[in-house]
């Protein structure tokens, strides 16, 4: 069991599943393709992420460095929230990026979403979650990989 | 009620606390709360008003968005000037497409294309022309003075802005951008700072010739990042000059860097206003350094993966013009093309092609002799986005040629040099 303390961006507490992304999350490659077909979940799409190509990220937690990608990414993050797809946690490794963190802002705001966000969490979780990892992921900005 | 990190002027707190309605309290939440991630002191007034917004396209993935804009208009909510916007993703005139393909784009990826052109309009759209990602060309006219703060958010545009222009904006995302020009302010962190804006990179060219615009971005936005790069070593090909061929060149190189990875600022050593102002100041005592000569280029130009279904078959469409061509660009490709295929013996071009440019620039250039000269060659000038006409499966049994990076790295055309592609144009590549 370890521990990694990050800061909350957009606070719950939770228990599930990881997926864990080494590179930044191409966020409009990654989930474009679920929700253009209003999929009921999201399928990873990019096949430039190997990490993640072909998984379900929904309802899971994202690990990851930070999003890149077309500056819709913010959009495509509400979006999701809006269809109910989204992961259930965003784990940063770094500080959250510029599109990502409208992304997060914007899914709160405007569509009340219950998605979970905390960033600096810090080199070392990203080296230590692994795909299929159980979480722990706690208000105060927690994350046990149980 | 968000209780706000940064500290707010009694007239933002009021907005904030819905003393202007609901709708412009949660403009203002998303703002500040955006500004809160980055530590953000304080909101700060955006000083060239006219607003750019990436999202042109009534793309079905962004629901939401056409939601909120149901909101503003309802609330009668405008942006403090007119704004120009991403160009519009179609054009069956100039871009031909089958029936499979306008079934597609019709009715499943841009369905909401002509409601959203509605709620622009509605909400401070500047004119039927406003659709260019190139909104800093002079013809088109939103074009900021050095030291103005933006509320933009196209990758490209913001990169243009901040690294030629000397103008200071965040690489936002979209909708924070509309909203920056809704309240006429935006949070003052990152490269709105002078620290944010000094380079984490020293970038050394150690080349024998100008390089490709479009592969030394790429090569430099893949190393670097979202960082901020100093590059040395331009100068001794382009000048010190800042003229419409080396605006020219620095948006294509931009764009790349901006791409390829996520550079909202670059400077030029000896050329762009703030290197040529600061010099070598603007490097971090920490900065890491780059060294680029030929042979990284190549490297780099050759990691390029070709994603066509058919690798070894030839191109049957090419794109040239993203970002969209200035008016230069226009003339000087129009000239090449035509001595291209007069050398090869040819009247038009090989191989279909669509050239790209804003629309004032078309309009423009319609009314010079080069137009014709231009038509007689078979091409095609449109004010299409190529990126979201090859964003989607239908295009993709398409082999698209491009000249341009941003369009390789977001689609699955392939790149190519530009005398490599005349020679293509010119049926004699490949």
């Amino acid at each position: 069991m370890k521990t990694f303390k990050g800061r909350v961006l957009a606070k719950g507490n939770w228990e599930g599943e990881a997926i864990v992304s080494h590179q930044g999350v191409n966020t409009l490659a990654t989930f474009q393709k679920s929700a253009l077909k209003n999929a009921k979940t999201v399928i990873a799409s990019d096949q430039n992420n190997p990490d993640i190509f072909k998984k379900e990220l929904t309802g899971k937690a994202l690990c990851l460095p930070i999003t890149i990608g077309s500056t819709t990414g913010g959009l495509v993050i509400q979006a999701i929230c809006a269809l109910k797809i989204h992961p259930a946690c965003l784990l940063f490794s770094e500080h959250i990026d510029s599109l990502a963190a409208s992304g997060v802002v914007l899914a709160n705001v405007w569509e009340h979403s219950d998605m979970i966000a905390i960033d600096n969490l810090g080199k070392e979780f990203l080296e230590t979650v692994k795909t299929g990892d159980k979480l722990k992921v706690s208000e105060d900005g927690t994350v046990t990989i149980l | 009620m968000y209780k706000p990190k940064m500290k707010l002027t009694k007239e933002e707190q009021a907005i904030l606390d819905g003393e202007q309605g609901p709708v412009m309290q949660q403009i203002m939440e998303t703002v500040v709360r955006f500004g809160d991630m980055f530590e953000a002191p304080r909101l700060v007034n955006v000083t060239h008003h006219e607003g750019h917004l990436v999202t042109s396209f009534g793309i079905g993935i962004i629901k939401p968005l056409f939601t909120t804009m149901d909101k503003l208009v309802e609330a009668d909510i405008h942006t403090k000037a007119k704004f120009t916007v991403d160009p519009r993703p179609l054009d069956y005139e100039n871009v031909k497409c089958n029936l499979i393909e306008k079934l597609v784009f019709n009715k499943i990826l841009y369905s909401e294309q002509a409601r959203y052109e509605k709620q622009l309009t509605a909400v401070g759209l500047k004119n039927k022309n406003a659709f260019t990602c190139a909104c800093y060309f002079p013809e088109v006219g939103n074009t900021p003075k050095k030291g103005d703060i933006l509320s933009w958010a196209e990758s490209s545009a913001v990169n243009y802005a901040n690294s030629v222009l000397g103008a200071r904006v965040n690489r936002n995302s979209g909708m924070i951008d509309l909203f920056g020009s809704i309240l006429g302010k935006v949070p003052e962190f990152g490269l709105l700072t002078n620290e944010g804006r000094k380079a984490k990179w020293k970038v050394t060219l150690k080349l024998s010739k100008l390089p490709e615009a479009q592969i030394l971005g790429s090569a430099i936005g893949m190393k670097v990042m979202e960082d901020v790069p100093y590059v040395i070593g331009l100068d001794k090909f382009l000048g010190k000059e800042l003229n419409d061929d080396v605006k020219g060149y620095l948006k294509d190189f931009g764009a790349a860097t901006a791409s390829n990875g996520a550079v909202g600022l670059y400077h030029i050593d000896g050329i762009t206003p703030e290197a040529k102002e600061l010099g070598h100041k603007l490097i971090r005592k920490d900065a890491k350094e780059y060294v680029i000569d030929d042979a990284e280029l190549e490297r780099v130009y050759k990691s390029y993966p070709i994603m066509w279904k058919k690798a070894n078959k030839k191109g049957n469409l090419a794109f040239i013009g993203c970002p969209h061509l200035s008016f230069a660009q226009l003339n000087d490709w129009t000239d090449k093309i035509t001595n291209a295929l007069k050398e090869a013996g040819r009247s038009k071009v090989a191989v279909r092609t669509i050239m790209t440019t804003a629309p004032d620039v078309k309009e423009k250039f319609m009314k010079t002799d080069k137009y014709q000269q231009l038509m007689a060659t078979g091409v095609k000038l449109s004010c299409i986005c190529p990126l979201m006409y090859t964003n989607n499966p239908v295009t993709k049994i398409r082999r698209i040629m491009t000249t341009s990076n941003k369009l390789r790295t977001y689609s699955i055309a392939r790149y190519y040099k530009s005398d490599d592609m005349l020679k293509i144009l010119a049926g004699k590549g490949e």
